[in-house]
C-alpha cells in the first residue's frame, strides 16, 4: 500500500457513506468496517514501509506524492511518510477502531456522532502524512471543530463550558501555529523571491538564528497547546472529562499527539537553532507539567478527571523528551506519544464502560468491579499498570527511553529535571494503585452492582486491540525503536548542522 | 457607436434592459401572481449573469469616463451572481408582499450604480454611481412598509449616507481645486505629499470607510441591518460591501499609492479598530441580524488587511475572499431569511433547539458560520488564510497577530450560535419550516460554493491571472 491519499479518502468516504445510512445499525457497521479497512490499509502501509527500508531505500520520506495546488502561493498537496508518521498513523487507526466500537450504544443523533468522529480522524490522518505546511495546517484545523460538537452535544457535566474552552484554546493554538507558519513561509526564499511551504525544503533553507528566535515560540507554543504544554493545559481536564467516551479517546489518543508531532516535526525540525536556545524553557515547562499533573491527579475523586490530569503529566514526558534534544530522548518522546495514545484511549474506554454500567465515576462510590465485571476490571488494571510504567507494558519502555535520553545531558539543570520527572512515577503509582485498589479490587459497595453485565463483544474487541498494541510495544519495543530511530537521527543532524552553522 | 460599445457596456446594458422590462411589465399590469413575478425576475437575473460570460474586451468610452477590462467584468459577474442568490432567497418573503416589481427595480438600480462606480474613470462618474447606488438602498431598507423599525433604519441610512457623501465630495472638490482634473488616469501623477492632498484623500477615505462600515464609521450598520428586511440586509452586507471594495481595488487604490507611509498608518488603525470593535460588539448581540452586522464589520477589517498589502497577492486574496464571503454570508442570511419570513423570529435565543426540527437548515447555517469563522474544510478557511498571508507579505506581523488573535474571539461568537442551534434545550423550538424551492436552490448554491471554492484552486488562479 504505497498510495497515501487512500488513507485520507477511506475515512472521508466512510464519513460520507454514514450520511446516507438509514438506521443506526447501518451507521455503526459502516463506520466499523470503514475503520477496520483503514486499520488494514495502515498496517499494509507500515509493512511496505518496512520492506522499502529493508531493501535500502534511504530517502527521508517514502511514498511521496506531490501536486501543485495553489501555484500562485506555492501551496502543494505534498504527502509522504517517515518512520515517525508511520507509527502515528498506526496509532490513529487503532484508536479510531476502538473508539467506534466503544460508541456502539450511542443512541442520540447517531449519524452525526459517527460522522464527526470520522471527520476528526480524516484531519488526523491528513496531518500526519502532510509534508506541506499549508496542507498540514489545514488538516490540523479540520480536527478542531468536530471536537467542539462532539463534546457540546453528546458530552456530560458542564459540557458546554468545556467544549467552548477546548475549541477556543485549540483555536488559539492554531492561531499561534498560523503566525509561525506564515513567518516561516516568508522567511524562506528559494530563489527569485519565491517562498515555499515545503517542509523538506525549509529544513534545508537556512533561516537566520535571529528569525528563528521569533518564529520558534509561536510554533512551539501553538502545537504545545494541543499537547497540554504548561500553562496552556487547562482545556485538558475539562475537555476530557466532559467528552463522551469515544471523544475522550480520540482527544487523548489522537488529538494531543497532533501537537506533539507538530512540535517535533515543525517547530524543532525546522527551527533547530532556536530549539537549542529555548531548550531549557521547554524542559522547565515540561517538568512543571509532569509534577503538577501528577500531584493534581492525586487530588481527583472522579475517574475521568483523574485520567485527564494524568494525561497532562504523561504528555509532559513527550515535551520533556523533545526539549532534551538528544536522539534517545526524541525517540522516547515519539514512543511516549504512541504508548500514551494507546494506553489512555484504553483507559478512557474502560472508564466509559464502567460509567455506562454503574452510572458513576466517583472512586468513592465504586468498588469490587473485578468481581462483578471481571473483563472490564482487568482492562482497567492493565491500563493502570501501563500508566504507572510496569515493565513489559508500553509505558515503561517509552518513559525509560525518555529518561535514558535525558540523562545524556550531563549538566545539573537537566539532571535535576530528569530526576524530578522520574520521581513523579512514584506519585503515579500512588494514584493508580489507590484507584484500582478501591474501585476495582475492594469490596462491592453497592448491591446494585451485583447484576451488572460484563463487556459485550464490541467492547472486548476494542479493549483487546489496544491491549495487544500495549503488549506489542512493551514486550518487543525494538521494532518501534527501529522504525523511529533513523528519523530521529535526521532531526538530530539538522540540529547539529544548525549548531555548526552549515 | 460600434459593436464595441455593446460589448464594453454589456453588464450595464443588460441590467438596464431588465429594469425597463420590469417597469413595462409593471405598467402593463398583466401579472397578478407574485410567484410568476419572482420566477420572471430570477430568470432575467440568470440571463444577466450569463451575459458576463460573453467575451469581453478592454476599453474606454465617453472620453475615459467609463472603462472596463476583464477583472472588472469578473467583479461585476460576482455581484450579479450574489444578487441572483439573494433574489432566489427572497422568495418566501416576497411572495406575500404587495410590491414585488418595485423591489427589484430599486435593487437593480443600486446594482447598476455600483457597476458604474466600478467602471468609472473619473470622479464625476464615480460620484454619480455612488449616489445611484445609495439612494434606492434607503428605500429598500424601508421595504417592510408597516414596520416602524424599518422606517427608522431608512431615515438613519439616508441621512448618514448623505453626510458621508458630503465629506467625500468635499475631498473630491479639494482634489479638483488643487490639481485641476478629476480623471483617475491623470490624478496619481499629480498627487504629492502635500497637506491639502492628504486632507482630501482622508476625506475620500472616510466616505469609503463609511460605505464599508469600518470603525469608527460603523455606527449606522447595526441599526440599519436590524431594521431592514433580511433580503435587504444581506444585500447591504454582501453586495454593497463587495462593490465598494471592488471600487477601491480598481479605482481608488492607485490614488493612495503615493502616500505609502500615511496611507498604511491610516489603514493599520482602521484594521485594528474594525476587527476588534466588530468582534467585541458581536459577542453581546441577541438579534441575529445585529449579530451578523457586527460580524460583517469584523470581516470588513480582514478585507482591509488584504488591501493593506498593496500588492498583487493582496488584491487577488481580497477578491477571492469576497467571492467566498458572498457564498458564506448568503448561506447564513438565507436561513435567517427563511426563519424570519416563515416563523417571524429573529433572535439567537429563538434558534435554541433548531436542530431538532430543521436538520438541513441547521447544517446550512452552521457550515456558513464556520466558513465565516474560517474553519476548514470550508472555503472561508482559504479566504482568510490568503488574506492573512497577504497581510504578512507586507512584513507587519503586529497587524497579522492582532488579526489572527481576533479569529479566536470570532470563533467564540459563531460557536455561540452553533451551540444554541445544536445543544441548548428548548421546549418550543421553531417548528419545521418548509421553504420554497427557490429558497432551497439559493441555499444549495451557497453550500456548493462554500464547499467547492476552497478546493478548486483554479478559481484563485484565474483571479490571480487577472489582477496586476
Amino acid at each position: 500500500m504505497t498510495n497515501l491519499t487512500i488513507l485520507i479518502l477511506v475515512p472521508l468516504l466512510t464519513a460520507i457513506a454514514v450520511l446516507f445510512c438509514r438506521n443506526t445499525t447501518q451507521i455503526k457497521w459502516t463506520s466499523f468496517i470503514g475503520s477496520l479497512v483503514q486499520l488494514g490499509l495502515a498496517s499494509a502501509m507500515m509493512f511496505s514501509y518496512i520492506t522499502e527500508r529493508a531493501i535500502g531505500n534511504t530517502s527521508q520520506m517514502l511514498f511521496q506524492q506531490r501536486y501543485s495546488w495553489y501555484s500562485a502561493l506555492n501551496i502543494q498537496y505534498f504527502i509522504g511518510v517517515d518512520g515517525i508518521s508511520v507509527v502515528m498513523i498506526m496509532l490513529t487507526a487503532c484508536v479510531v477502531v476502538a473508539g467506534i466500537l466503544i460508541s456502539w450504544k450511542v443512541e442520540t443523533l447517531t449519524k452525526e456522532f459517527f460522522f464527526l468522529l470520522l471527520l476528526l480522524s480524516v484531519g488526523a490522518y491528513g496531518f500526519f502524512i502532510s509534508l506541506d505546511l499549508f496542507t498540514m495546517f489545514f488538516f490540523l484545523e479540520v480536527a478542531v471543530i468536530p471536537k467542539f460538537l462532539l463534546i457540546a452535544i453528546w458530552g456530560s457535566g458542564k459540557k458546554e463550558y468545556s467544549a467552548m474552552k477546548l475549541a477556543l484554546m485549540l483555536m488559539g493554538g492554531s492561531v499561534f501555529v498560523l503566525i509561525g507558519l506564515l513567518a516561516t513561509y516568508f522567511a524562506t526564499d528559494i530563489g527569485n523571491g519565491v517562498h515555499t511551504w515545503d517542509l523538506l525544503q525549509i529544513a534545508h533553507a537556512h533561516i537566520s538564528l535571529h528569525t528563528q528566535m521569533y518564529i520558534f515560540p509561536f510554533l512551539f507554543v501553538g502545537f504545545g497547546v494541543f499537547t497540554a504544554l504548561f500553562p496552556f493545559h487547562t482545556w485538558v481536564p475539562d475537555g476530557h472529562s466532559s467528552a463522551p467516551t469515544a471523544a475522550s479517546m480520540f482527544l487523548a489518543g489522537i488529538s494531543m499527539k497532533l501537537g506533539g508531532y507538530g512540535a517535533l516535526r515543525v517547530a524543532v525540525y525546522l527551527m533547530p537553532e532556536a530549539a537549542q536556545q529555548y531548550s531549557w524553557l521547554i524542559v522547565l515547562l515540561a517538568t512543571i507539567a509532569i509534577i503538577y499533573g501528577s500531584f493534581a491527579t492525586l487530588m481527583q475523586k472522579d475517574l475521568k478527571y483523574m485520567n485527564a490530569y494524568s494525561s497532562v503529566s504523561h504528555c509532559g514526558f513527550i515535551l520533556l523528551g523533545i526539549g532534551m534534544l538528544t536522539k534517545t530522548a526524541i525517540i522516547g518522546a515519539v514512543m511516549q506519544m504512541v504508548s500514551h495514545g494507546v494506553m489512555t484511549a484504553l483507559f478512557f474506554g474502560a472508564i466509559g464502560m464502567i460509567y455506562e454500567r454503574t452510572h458513576t465515576r466517583q472512586i468513592s462510590e465504586l468498588g469490587g468491579l473485578l468481581k462483578t465485571l471481571p473483563f472490564i476490571g482487568t482492562v482497567y488494571v492493565i491500563t493502570g499498570l501501563c500508566s504507572l510504567g510496569l515493565p513489559g507494558l508500553s509505558g515503561f519502555v517509552a518513559e525509560m527511553t525518555v529518561f535514558v535520553g535525558s540523562w545524556q545531558r550531563p549538566d545539573a539543570f537537566h539532571r535535576i529535571a530528569t530526576i524530578l520527572a522520574a520521581a513523579s512515577i512514584v506519585v503515579t503509582a500512588v494514584y493508580i494503585l489507590r484507584a484500582a485498589g478501591k474501585a476495582v479490587m475492594g469490596p462491592i459497595v453497592n448491591e446494585h452492582f451485583q447484576h451488572l453485565k460484563d463487556a459485550t463483544w464490541n467492547e472486548k474487541f476494542a479493549s483487546v486491540l489496544l491491549i495487544v498494541a500495549i503488549l506489542a510495544i512493551g514486550i518487543a519495543p525494538f521494532w518501534l525503536y527501529n522504525l523511529i530511530a533513523p528519523d530521529a537521527q535526521i532531526i538530530m543532524e539538522n540540529i547539529a548542522r544548525g549548531v555548526t552553522g552549515n | 457607436m460600434s459593436t464595441d460599445f455593446f460589448i464594453l457596456m454589456k453588464s450595464e446594458l443588460s441590467l438596464m434592459l431588465i429594469i425597463f422590462i420590469l417597469l413595462i411589465l409593471k405598467v402593463w399590469d398583466g401579472i397578478k401572481d407574485n410567484s410568476t413575478w419572482l420566477h420572471i425576475v430570477n430568470f432575467l437575473l440568470l440571463i444577466n449573469f450569463a451575459v458576463g460570460f460573453i467575451y469581453s474586451v478592454d476599453g474606454m468610452l465617453f472620453n475615459g469616463m467609463f472603462h472596463t477590462n476583464n477583472i472588472l467584468v469578473l467583479e461585476k459577474s460576482i455581484l450579479n451572481f450574489g444578487t441572483l442568490i439573494i433574489s432566489l432567497q427572497a422568495f418566501d418573503w416576497l411572495k406575500t408582499h404587495k410590491h414585488v416589481p418595485e423591489f427589484f427595480i430599486l435593487l437593480l438600480t443600486t446594482l447598476l450604480g455600483m457597476f458604474f462606480m466600478i467602471s468609472s474613470g473619473n470622479f464625476l462618474m464615480f460620484y454619480l454611481g455612488l449616489e445611484i447606488a445609495s439612494i434606492p438602498l434607503a428605500a429598500l431598507a424601508n421595504f417592510d412598509l408597516e414596520k416602524l423599525k424599518s422606517s427608522e433604519a431608512a431615515v438613519k441610512m439616508i441621512l448618514l449616507s448623505a453626510f458621508s457623501s458630503c465629506i467625500m465630495l468635499f475631498g473630491i472638490s479639494l482634489l479638483y481645486g488643487s490639481t485641476g482634473t478629476l480623471n483617475f488616469a491623470e490624478l496619481p501623477a499629480l498627487l504629492a505629499v502635500k497637506n491639502l492632498h492628504i486632507l482630501s484623500l482622508i476625506f475620500i477615505f472616510v466616505g469609503f470607510a463609511f460605505k464599508l462600515s469600518s470603525v469608527p464609521f460603523h455606527l449606522w450598520t447595526a441599526d440599519v441591518y436590524e431594521g431592514s428586511p433580511v433580503s435587504v440586509t444581506s444585500y447591504l452586507s454582501v453586495i454593497s460591501k463587495a462593490a465598494i471594495v471592488f471600487v477601491f481595488i480598481s479605482v481608488l487604490g492607485p490614488l493612495f499609492l503615493n502616500f505609502q507611509g500615511m496611507w498604511y498608518n491610516m489603514l493599520f488603525l482602521s484594521i485594528v479598530l474594525t476587527i476588534t470593535v466588530g468582534n467585541l460588539f458581536a459577542i453581546r448581540q441577541d438579534n441575529i441580524k445585529r449579530f451578523l452586522a457586527f460580524s460583517s464589520i469584523a470581516q470588513a477589517g480582514y478585507i482591509l488587511l488584504g488591501l493593506s498589502a498593496g500588492n498583487q497577492m493582496g488584491t487577488s486574496a481580497t477578491i477571492y475572499f469576497l467571492l467566498v464571503y458572498i457564498f458564506s454570508n448568503l448561506g447564513a442570511f438565507g436561513v435567517i431569511g427563511i426563519v424570519s419570513a416563515l416563523a417571524n423570529k429573529e433572535n439567537i435565543s429563538d434558534y435554541k433547539g433548531f436542530y431538532k426540527t430543521n436538520k438541513l437548515l441547521s447544517w446550512v447555517i452552521t457550515i456558513s458560520l464556520f466558513s465565516l469563522a474560517g474553519i476548514p474544510p470550508t472555503a472561508g478557511f482559504f479566504g482568510k488564510m490568503f488574506l492573512v498571508t497577504a497581510g504578512a507579505s507586507h512584513g507587519n506581523y503586529i497587524l497579522v497577530i492582532i488579526a489572527s488573535l481576533n479569529m479566536i474571539v470570532s470563533l467564540y461568537y459563531y460557536l455561540r450560535v452553533v451551540k444554541a442551534i445544536f445543544v441548548d434545550p428548548n421546549d418550543a423550538p421553531i417548528e419545521k419550516l418548509n421553504p420554497s424551492f427557490s429558497a432551497k436552490l439559493g441555499l444549495i448554491i451557497c453550500m456548493i460554493g462554500v464547499v467547492v471554492i476552497g478546493f478548486a484552486s483554479c478559481i484563485y488562479d484565474y483571479i490571480n491571472s487577472l489582477t496586476i
